[in-house]
């Protein structure tokens, strides 16, 4: 980790849903190699942050500056952050009608490496990484997102970032919805994706996914803040204690 | 907003660059003959004379031309567009050459450029067991392979089929569009010129499509193709048609008349690809009679003209007999694709779907008008009907017409009916991955008409996507 210029650096975002702030000044850095969580109860504001790094219109940022490898990316379009090596896996991923995964992938890579850039790799690729996600292959070929159960989702959602080999990774809520069995394939394909060159941003409400990629910090947030950090052991705290005492530890911060 | 305005105005410019550059060429032709504006019973008589017509089509024109005059112009659909036309500003026949050509060779060169440009030759070599090259009024070019000659299969352009084999037009002609059925349907029988006349024989197969391509090139023409196509007993074929016309400031006029008949456990499929330019009005009467077992499937692509009117029929009159119609309508800025569906289900077991599909963008207006009846006798008979519209942009429209006429209890019928719009969350999601949002918008409606564009040969289902593709450029979200 000799190149410590960070990834992804956030400094006192603000967001805002149809007038209302959800997200009241969050910072945050990420250099290469590190693994970071967010974890926060419902309504936190940890969704609402990574919709609106990745430039969701219903989600404006209201205050504050986000860089990715040094690149204000505030002023770019969602597929500009994309192409600069941004990449949010989604809790919700949408359903693209009479679209198949493998023309999306292609075309999404496709708008990666520039419209005429050769792609006649994409095949032998695309197979690997199904391979390596224990996709079946007829997935190739079915309409994005439709019909498909949860847990396939979210390998898909895998499956388009290891494709896509983005800088920093966001993934919200990957691991819900998930059968034990399918979180550990979803969390193989994370580790085998994450190195030193890249870097990972965990939004997540529980701390079972972290069983299995280990973050090395862990942020709290509640009320649209980021209240408490420490290292992989403060997910186990959470996950024995819940999220009350952070509270009344913040509060307490704030009275004081 | 002003700025967003004068640029939707340059994009739909732009747009139309696009169809100019691709389709809107014109050739300067010295025309073989050219008759006068507006139609009359002279012209009618002049065009069966140079024709050379047996007297009973001849009669038939002009019993057919005063149905026409004495018709009104509908007084439903977009009644606004239609009182537009001005009929006696139109030329109602044009002959390019003297003679039909049987290889590209003995096409004039400035017609094959044209058809060289819409790669029908380069198609013809591909993957199609015959060709028919239209322009204006009458076909210019017509092959077919020989293997499919010498297994008796039929495939001329309207004006020879006539000449060769006048009893089998005679016995089909006008039965399943009769004369009056339409004022359009009544315009096409007094002036047609050209289409296609195809006869399969009994139990032949014919695995490869033939082709027609109608191409207007004048401005003002009017463009009567008849088509009929008759499947004997146990036969198949399928027939692919495509359209172009150059972009003029003043109108034109596309009414064709087709007609197909499926005998006995026939299969006739109908894939159409319109593609006009926005001055067209596209007017056409399409109706099939299918018997006792025989299935007939229309697969009708609408793009382009400024009002199409167009709504494919199936009359099962036989036990058994099955129909399916699947349509997509793309209307654009100023279009409106009024088009639709008809099943008459007149026999028992029978069973028909309808599929239909419209993307409706800027302030272009898409309506979907159809029918199904099921007569008293048509017992255990199935319909289904799937309608499908998408919009693109605050201004765009979409109205849905159906009619249905049940006459007897022991039959399924399933209608759903959904109007969708490109959603933001979907944009998103496909642009998070780094497709620009007008690619995002066309990979959408690509996926949307899915459904119809696989059920094309290949070639046409690039060109298709081709096609939406340039209709969608610079499109406002």
């Amino acid at each position: 980790m000799a190149d410590k210029k960070p990834l992804l650096a956030f400094d006192d975002i603000h967001v805002e849903v149809e007038g209302t702030e959800v997200v009241k000044g969050v910072s945050l850095t990420i250099n290469p190699g590190e693994t970071h969580a967010i974890m926060g109860p419902n309504g936190s504001g940890k969704s609402s942050l990574s919709q609106a790094l990745m430039g969701h219109p219903s989600y404006e940022i209201t205050g504050g500056e986000a860089y990715l490898n040094g690149e204000s990316i505030l002023d770019m379009e969602p597929d500009e952050r994309s192409r600069a090596g941004l990449f949010l896996a989604f809790q919700y991923p949408l359903a693209i009608p009479g679209v198949t995964v493998a023309n999306f992938m292609r075309a999404a890579l496709q708008s990666h490496r520039g419209k005429d850039a050769d792609m006649s790799d994409f095949r032998k690729l695309f197979k690997a990484q199904m391979d390596d996600l224990g996709i079946d292959h007829a997935f190739a070929t079915r309409y994005l997102n439709e019909g498909f159960s949860g847990g396939e989702k979210k390998r898909i959602e895998i499956l388009q970032m290891a494709m896509l080999q983005p800088k920093v990774a966001v993934l919200d809520e990957t691991d819900s919805g998930l059968d034990i069995d399918a979180l550990k394939t979803v969390a193989e394909g994370i580790n085998r994706f994450h190195n030193d060159s890249n870097g990972m941003l965990l939004v997540t409400h529980y701390q079972r996914l972290l069983n299995y990629v280990k973050p090395d910090f862990v942020h709290v947030m509640m009320a649209g803040r980021l209240v408490k950090s420490g290292g992989a052991e403060l997910a186990l705290q959470l996950e024995d204690k819940g999220y009350d005492w952070v509270a009344a530890e913040a509060n307490q911060k704030v009275e004081v | 907003m002003a700025d967003a305005a004068q640029r939707q105005k340059d994009d739909l410019s732009l747009l139309n660059a696009d169809y100019a550059t691709r389709y809107g060429f014109k050739d300067p032709v010295d025309y073989f003959h050219k008759g006068a504006r507006g139609v009359n019973h002279e012209v009618v008589e002049m065009i069966s004379k140079m024709k050379n017509e047996p007297r009973w089509m001849a009669d038939r024109r002009h019993e057919a031309l005063d149905v026409f005059l004495s018709k009104p112009t509908p007084q439903w659909g977009n009644t606004k567009l239609l009182n537009e036309i001005l009929y006696d500003n139109i030329y109602y026949f044009m002959k390019p050459i003297e003679q039909q050509g049987k290889s590209w060779d003995d096409v004039p060169e400035y017609i094959r450029n044209t058809f060289d440009k819409l790669g029908i030759p380069e198609a013809e070599k591909n993957f199609l067991g015959g060709v028919s090259a239209q322009y204006e009024s009458e076909v210019v070019y017509h092959s077919m392979r020989e293997d499919l000659q010498k297994q008796g299969v039929v495939f001329l352009d309207m004006d020879s089929g006539l000449r060769e084999h006048e009893d089998i037009v005679k016995k089909f002609f006008g039965t399943v569009i009769p004369t009056d059925d339409n004022k359009f349907a009544a315009l096409n029988t007094a002036v047609w010129s050209g289409g296609s006349f195809i006869y399969v024989p009994p139990g032949i197969n014919v695995e490869i499509p033939l082709q027609a391509y109608f191409r207007i090139n004048a401005e003002n023409m009017g463009q009567f193709e008849r088509t009929l196509i008759i499947a004997d007993k146990g036969s198949r074929v399928h027939y692919i048609e495509g359209c172009t016309a150059p972009v003029y400031s003043t109108d034109s006029l596309h009414s064709a008349v087709v007609e197909l008949i499926a005998l006995e456990d026939a299969y006739i499929r109908y894939t159409t690809i319109q593609n006009w330019a926005r001055n067209i009005y596209n007017l056409v009467t399409k109706r099939a009679t299918a018997h006792k077992n025989a299935t007939v499937e229309w697969v009708d692509g609408n793009l382009g003209s400024r009002l199409t009117m167009k709504y494919p029929c199936i009359q099962l009159v036989g036990e058994g007999a099955k129909g399916e119609i699947l349509s997509v309508a793309f209307a654009g800025q100023d279009q409106h694709q009024d088009a639709g569906a008809k099943v008459i289900h007149a026999a028992p077991n029978t069973s028909s779907r309808i599929t239909s599909k419209s993307i409706s963008k800027d302030n272009g207006r898409a309506s979907y008008r159809g029918l199904a009846k099921i007569h008293k006798n048509a017992v255990n008979s199935k319909i289904s009907v799937e309608c499908d519209a998408l919009l693109i942009g605050e201004d765009a429209r979409s109205d849905t017409y159906p009619t249905m006429e049940i006459d007897n209890e022991q039959v399924r019928v399933e209608h759903e009916a959904r109007v969708s719009k490109v959603a933001e969350e979907q944009l998103f999601y496909l642009t998070s991955r780094g497709l620009s949002e007008d690619d995002a918008r066309l990979l959408i409606v690509n996926g949307f008409m899915e459904p119809f564009t696989k059920e094309l040969p290949l070639e046409y289902a690039v060109e298709l996507n081709r096609l939406i593709e340039l209709e969608m450029e610079g499109s406002i979200g």
